[in-house]
């Protein structure tokens, strides 16, 4: 990015000398800075709010509530997280979303470093456009691919041990599959971008060593850019656990939805009990949440890595 | 792109070195960079790329899908006239579409950018008030559908229970669709914060102290120094805007099936094909259409970035 101005390097100097521990944006005066604190914190609990309420009516009883509005204090039980797990069968949910997350990103980040490798280390002509044939494949929308994709799957047969559906449809391969495809395109960019950034110097003396091209990429590559693949690690964990459209779309057995799509069915169930609604959100959203809490700094730098470069 | 492979010495050195600098890759390895293309080039061709054009075939017949290509009956552009004159939900839909992405702009995504703004100073809690702000962005939209029930239900939401009223927020035809997209702006502010904050601290220290000290105020530095600084992070979130408008989807097929005031594109593609009527040349002629929005926008966001690419 060009961001630095030419004509601003002198003066600059000038006013860090003066005040030195000024940040990127600068010190608020204090009678605005205490509006500014007012108004940021008023709408911080503003935002967390929905999942404040959601945590704490998830543990109230629904009688209670019911006959004390919402509105009222107590009636505190563990109950509903109980029923929903039964009830929404969310041990299984899980266990599907899990057999799809975690081969999806695995895949992803295999195939997207290896395009990625190639971009950096070598400057073929066609680079450019085998990046956008990625990256613009992440950005359709996935409605417009729908109808191929959905009568292709019918008619690919898998043999039972990996569908018992004996197709394509129906089956966790084809979700896998499909996930893994989508994100290529963004991964593909991130690391290609970093990948650029290490010097070249590194390859020749490698080479010079017999290296061949799959260990220059796996023994020296790889190891050099693990924190981008940290990063979209779990970028890519929380993206394909939220996936909704192609599990809902792809998969019609119940029993092998993840959990995101799972939600849809749990509805007609859950609704009518508001508190219950509250228990399976909170436990649907934990784990990202626990993503989030523990990997923020991968989380936001994966998603910046993006839009700004490295 | 830096151009990789000039050569940084002519010393000629060990005897076990390749004769030539510029040395061709041996078969072995060519056959290795080969696949390692290949293969995601395959998955991507035959997942994305393949089905993309096999919509826009398959939009100019008619077929429920039943038996081979073969059954398919070829009516030209037959479907987009339907879709344009005798299919209700469309022009709806449409509309919807549209609301939304104004909606996204002026709402969440100023707010975004204000937030960002703000929180790039030095100010204590700084962080507390980033994280708050972004921690729906690590939900899925069909579960803040479903949290945002809490608030939205008639019997038992807690806004009914406020204000005393009896309205069916996600229901109400003349009224989900708003209620829908303030669920959606409560996740959208967070990511577009998210986005200008990496963009803000991009630009040098050094340009806005200089406005500084040549008297401009900070309204004046941040219109006329910094935001036009910014313009690929602008329209990088101008195209996330439109696209996400575009494909919106999860949050409303939880609610009703995007039906009864939440008509929306994407919604009625998957109508046609996993809902009661298989229409899958009606549906693909759908895709299409949203196929040909999005490749504007996706244009632009390549040639951002190859420029910058190549900058």
């Amino acid at each position: 990015m060009s961001a630095e101005a030419p004509t601003a390097t002198t003066t600059a100097d000038e006013t860090r000398a003066v005040a030195p521990q000024q940040m990127s944006g600068g010190v608020m005066g204090k009678p605005r800075g205490r509006t500014a604190t007012v108004i940021m914190l008023v709408l911080s609990l503003l935002w967390l709010f929905p999942v404040i309420w959601a945590v704490v009516n998830s543990f109230r009883d629904y009688n209670y509530t019911q006959a004390n509005g919402y509105l009222s204090f107590g009636g505190w039980t563990m109950d509903n997280y109980t029923e929903a797990w039964e009830r929404g069968s969310f041990g299984k949910y899980f266990l599907n979303s899990l057999y799809i997350t975690v081969p999806a990103v695995v895949f992803t980040l295999l195939l997207a470093s290896m395009v990625a490798f190639v971009l950096a280390r070598f400057s073929f002509k066609f680079n450019l456009a085998l990046l956008g044939f990625f990256l613009a494949a992440n950005l359709l929308p996935p409605q417009a691919l729908l109808i191929p994709v959905f009568r292709m799957f019918r008619e690919i047969p898998l043999p039972t041990f990996m569908s018992d559906s004996g197709l394509m449809l129906n089956s966790y391969w084809g979700l896998i599959l499909v996930n893994t495809a989508f994100q290529l395109g963004f991964c593909t960019f991130v690391l290609s971008n970093y990948m650029k950034t290490i010097p070249h110097e590194i390859y020749e003396s490698a080479e010079l060593d017999g290296a061949s091209v799959w260990r220059q990429y796996w023994q020296l590559t790889m190891p050099l850019v693990r924190p981008a693949l940290a990063a979209l690690a779990t970028l890519e964990v929380t993206w394909i656990y939220n996936e909704f459209f192609w599990a809902t779309v792809l998969i019609s057995d119940f029993s092998k939805l993840p959990i995101t799509s799972g939600l849809n069915n749990l509805r007609g169930q859950f609704f009518t009990d508001t508190n219950l609604v509250a228990a399976g959100s909170v436990l649907v959203a934990l784990p990202v949440l626990i993503v989030f809490f523990v990997l923020q700094k991968q989380f936001v730098s994966g998603l910046t890595l993006g839009s700004t470069k490295g | 792109m830096a151009s990789a492979q000039t050569a940084p010495t002519t010393a000629d050195t060990a005897a076990a070195a390749p004769p030539s600098r510029r040395r061709r890759l041996g078969g072995r390895d060519r056959l290795v960079v080969f696949a390692m293309v290949a293969v995601p080039f395959i998955l991507v061709l035959w997942l994305v790329w393949l089905p993309a054009l096999a919509s826009v075939a398959l939009s100019f017949g008619k077929w429920n899908g039943i038996g081979s290509t073969s059954n398919i009956e070829w009516v030209g552009f037959q479907n987009y006239r339907d879709i344009a004159t005798i299919y209700p939900p469309f022009w709806p839909a449409v509309q919807h579409n549209l609301i939304w992405l104004v909606f996204l702009f002026i709402l969440p995504t100023m707010l975004g950018l204000l937030l960002a703004v703000v929180l790039d100073r030095e100010m204590k809690g700084s962080r507390f008030y980033q994280t708050s702000f972004y921690l729906p962005v690590v939900l899925s939209l069909a579960l803040i559908g479903f949290i945002w029930q809490l608030f939205y239900s008639r019997d038992q939401g807690l806004i009914n229970d406020v204000l005393g009223t009896q309205v069916d927020w996600y229901g109400d035809p003349d009224v989900n669709l708003w209620a829908v997209l303030v669920a959606t702006a409560w996740r959208h502010t967070g990511y577009v914060m998210l986005l200008y904050l990496a963009g803000l601290k991009s630009v040098d220290a050094s340009l806005r102290e200089a406005a500084a000290v040549d008297g401009a105020n900070e309204w004046k530095t941040f219109f006329q120094v910094v935001f036009p600084v910014m313009r690929p992070i602008n329209l990088i979130v101008l195209v996330i805007v439109v696209i996400e408008s575009l494909r919106a989807f999860d949050i409303v097929w939880v609610i009703n099936k995007g039906r009864n005031g939440l008509e929306l594109i994407a919604a009625l593609v998957s109508q046609n094909v996993i809902g009661e009527a298989t229409r899958y040349g009606f549906g693909s002629a759908l895709a299409v259409i949203m196929m040909v929005i999005s490749s504007v926008f996706i244009t632009i966001y390549l040639r951002i970035v190859f420029k910058e690419d190549r900058a």
